[in-house]
């Protein structure tokens, strides 16, 4: 499947990232993290680490256990702080 | 009678009063209009704030909005909504976010405010950036407005 991946703020700024196009087979969006994770040791720190990852599919929040079943777009990010 | 909602993810700072002034005439039925500004503080866990970077993901953003709008519509019996938020680089001083609520009694523009607010601090995708005299920070979510969130969540 091909994911477009978006990373923002801080974890943008700590992977050195901000979108890239992924072609890859992942079942869910957990197994994804873990792959990304497996790049090297300052993604695994960001995504694997006790700071809390957000994760958004198609614009709606989801957890790792959700299944990716197409193509779609998957934003990363920390916890939100607007208003 | 129909509701309106109105959301706006705006660079430009906005005009409190015009933005009363124009939900009046469009509304004019309503009984109440309960209003929240949020401005850039200049002081901020001890430290002097020069500026507040604001970040947001284009799309999904104004679909929060929206969304959440339209739940304080609907769950208040709003007559009106109004939510702008400013991103980009701001100054101290200078307005962030703005939320006009319009009922026909106080009660239900109060809490819909507060409701809409709570849910922007929590889970609207917005990332803050301070620009301090130490250099700048990324803010963290805090504990209490992540829990003034949960207040609003339905009974089963």
């Amino acid at each position: 499947m091909k994911l477009n991946l978006l990373y923002f703020a801080r974890l943008r700024e700590e992977l050195g990232v901000a979108q890239e196009a992924l072609e890859c087979q992942v079942s869910t969006v957990g197994e994804l993290i873990e792959m990304l994770a497996s790049r090297g040791p300052v993604w695994r720190a960001q995504l694997l680490a006790d700071e809390p990852l957000k994760i958004a599919v198609d614009h709606e929040m989801v957890l790792p256990s959700f299944v990716l079943g197409r193509d779609a777009e998957v934003a990363l990010f920390r916890p939100v702080t607007g208003g | 009678m129909t509701s309106e909602s109105i959301v706006s993810v705006q660079h430009a700072l906005f005009d409190l009063g015009v933005e009363f002034n124009t939900l009046r005439e469009r509304h004019p039925g309503v009984g109440a209009i309960v209003s929240f500004a949020g401005l850039v503080r200049d002081l901020n866990l001890g430290d002097d704030v020069q500026a507040l970077e604001l970040e947001h993901y284009p799309g999904m953003t104004e679909k929060c909005l929206e969304r959440i709008a339209q739940q304080a519509t609907d769950r208040f019996g709003l007559q009106a909504v109004r939510i702008i938020h400013r991103v980009g680089l701001l100054q101290t001083g200078d307005p962030i976010v703005l939320v006009l609520t319009a009922s026909d009694h106080r009660h239900e523009a109060f809490e819909a405010n507060e409701f809409i607010m709570d849910y922007l601090k929590s889970d609207a995708p917005f990332w803050k950036k301070e620009w301090t005299s130490e250099g700048p920070r990324w803010l963290d979510q805090r504990a209490c407005d992540r829990e003034a969130s949960v207040r609003w969540r339905v009974a089963a």
